[in-house]
């Protein structure tokens, strides 16, 4: 348990004192949100949108994009440990691959809360408050920490699949992919194109952008927050089961 | 000349077969163009849009510029690159003239946004570009997005060669960034709102984005201001680039 301590404790202090890592995963996302939300107002006046302000239909997507930069920092944190052999000096450890894997994460689940918290603040500041109120505040908190960590463990399988920063940097844009091919700019009753319409269907980032965005502009909604969670703790399940897998297959091999 | 073609060729060569490199310069504009012509499709109906070749050509305008202008961008992150990695300073040693070497990285910048507009362009045909202009009109359109490309390939060399770090990065990126968004993106002008509005009302790129779409409607409109705008922006993005080869020069 010490050991997933030091090492937990190793990957936050990592993550937070690289400001590259940090300031971006905030700045970017506000700005995008920013620009959006003038930019596409006039989408509200479409027959059957959800709430006359596109801020606060848009506040959703920056939970979405820092977690994707989450996945990005992960990954390649855990190839630089590969790349400069501190992943094989761990293996010598009888620390167990699990252990192992939260304690790379948990930087990334510290930068996650801090990423929510402003988005929080900066949607009851500018925007028009949370609608499921302080308990609606706290399970946006959960959620975004939960889509953080399903990221993240994306992001970490493909770093320890591939041993190399460089792989993990061009496998960035996919995940953007997951966020454009979403109900990220419009509900999905409103895409027209019927193609892009399935996609966003079948596509798990709708459903968590949803989840948010219910907490948002609905208030409390059983069914958009247990698709929202369901989603986010498959993706983490299933990338963590793989990532774990391609831990053991590194560490056989070392 | 033969300077320019060895760095042309040695950039193009490096960016086809890296895929770190290759793929987000190739997927970002397309993922752009995806997700706002399928995902925002319907923006077309809200009263006020009337852009009658339709909302994909709308939004084909602006990701034509975003796949020139950051053709330019990331050419200069190689220019960045090449100086960390000590590459740029051998470089100039070995150079006869190294105006040369600006052109080589201009001329593979052109290449870039040859090759990721053609791809754009293929893919937004099939989904339902209509092209309303003439030849002519077509000629405007693409040389104003290649002069959107030497504008940001000449600006990017300029703050690359006097920072010569990666670190540069974000200082090449951003202004192109923030000019490219703060312009009318996803509907007319007419039709924003709140400070995007004002800055729209003040950035040159919203003159070249509003020309590009009259080429692509087949009414031209503002294109002499536009062309002006990008022209007096290159003249002064070659004397910052100049400056910049001056400032490596004396720090190699």
């Amino acid at each position: 348990m010490r050991n997933v301590v030091l090492l937990a404790r190793r990957s936050v202090v990592r993550t937070l004192r690289q400001p590259a890592m940090v300031v971006p995963s905030l700045v970017f996302p506000l700005l995008l949100l920013s620009i959006n939300s003038s930019g596409l107002e006039t989408a509200t006046h479409l027959p059957g949108f959800p709430t006359d302000s596109y801020f606060q239909f848009a506040l959703a997507i920056p939970f979405i994009q820092g977690a994707l930069f989450s996945a990005n920092s992960a990954g390649t944190n855990i190839a630089s440990d590969i790349e400069s052999g501190f992943l094989n000096r761990l293996s010598l450890t009888p620390l167990r691959r699990l252990a192992l894997m939260m304690g790379q994460l948990t930087g990334i689940l510290a930068l996650g809360l801090i990423q929510a918290v402003t988005f929080v603040v900066v949607g009851l500041i500018f925007g028009e408050g949370i609608q499921a109120g302080v308990g609606g505040v706290l399970v946006i908190l959960l959620l975004s920490l939960t889509i953080s960590l399903a990221f993240g463990c994306i992001g970490a399988f493909v770093a320890l699949r591939s041993g190399s920063g460089e792989a993990v940097q061009g496998v960035f844009p996919l995940f953007f992919a997951a966020l454009f091919l979403s109900s990220m700019a419009l509900p999905r009753d409103l895409i027209e194109i019927e193609w892009f319409q399935t996609v966003a269907d079948w596509n798990p980032v709708s459903y968590m952008l949803e989840g948010i965005r219910s907490l948002v502009i609905d208030g409390w909604d059983a069914e958009a927050l247990a698709l929202g969670f369901g989603c986010a703790a498959g993706v983490a399940v299933i990338a963590l089961a793989a990532a774990g897998s391609a831990l053991r297959t590194r560490m056989v091999r070392t | 000349m033969t300077v320019a073609r060895a760095v042309a060729w040695r950039n193009i060569h490096n960016w086809i077969t890296k895929p770190s490199m290759f793929l987000p310069s190739m997927l970002f504009p397309l993922f752009f163009f995806t997700a706002f012509a399928g995902g925002l499709s319907s923006v077309d109906s809200v009263p006020g849009f009337d852009y009658e070749a339709g909302y994909t050509t709308f939004i084909y305008a602006f990701v034509l510029l975003q796949a020139s202008t950051f053709g330019g961008v990331f050419t200069a992150f190689s220019i960045a690159r090449d100086f960390e990695s000590g590459f740029a300073r051998r470089l100039m040693l070995g150079a006869p003239h190294r105006g040369g070497i600006v052109a080589g990285y201009w001329l593979s910048a052109v290449f870039r946004a040859a090759v990721t507009i053609s791809v754009i362009t293929a893919v937004a045909l099939i989904a339902g570009l209509e092209v309303h202009g003439n030849g002519i009109d077509l000629v405007g359109l693409y040389t104003l997005a290649f002069l959107m490309n030497a504008l940001a390939v000449l600006f990017g060399t300029g703050v690359a060669m006097r920072l010569r770090t990666m670190q540069a990065g974000p200082a090449i990126q951003t202004p192109a960034f923030l000019l490219l968004f703060l312009a009318p993106v996803w509907v007319p002008y007419d039709l924003l709102t709140g400070w995007v509005q004002a800055a729209a009302s003040v950035n040159p790129i919203t003159l070249v984005l509003e020309a590009e779409r009259g080429f692509l409607a087949g009414d031209p409109a503002r294109v002499l201001p536009a062309f002006a705008v990008t022209a007096l922006i290159v003249a002064v993005t070659v004397l910052w680039a100049r400056t910049g080869l001056r400032s490596a020069e004396r720090a190699a």
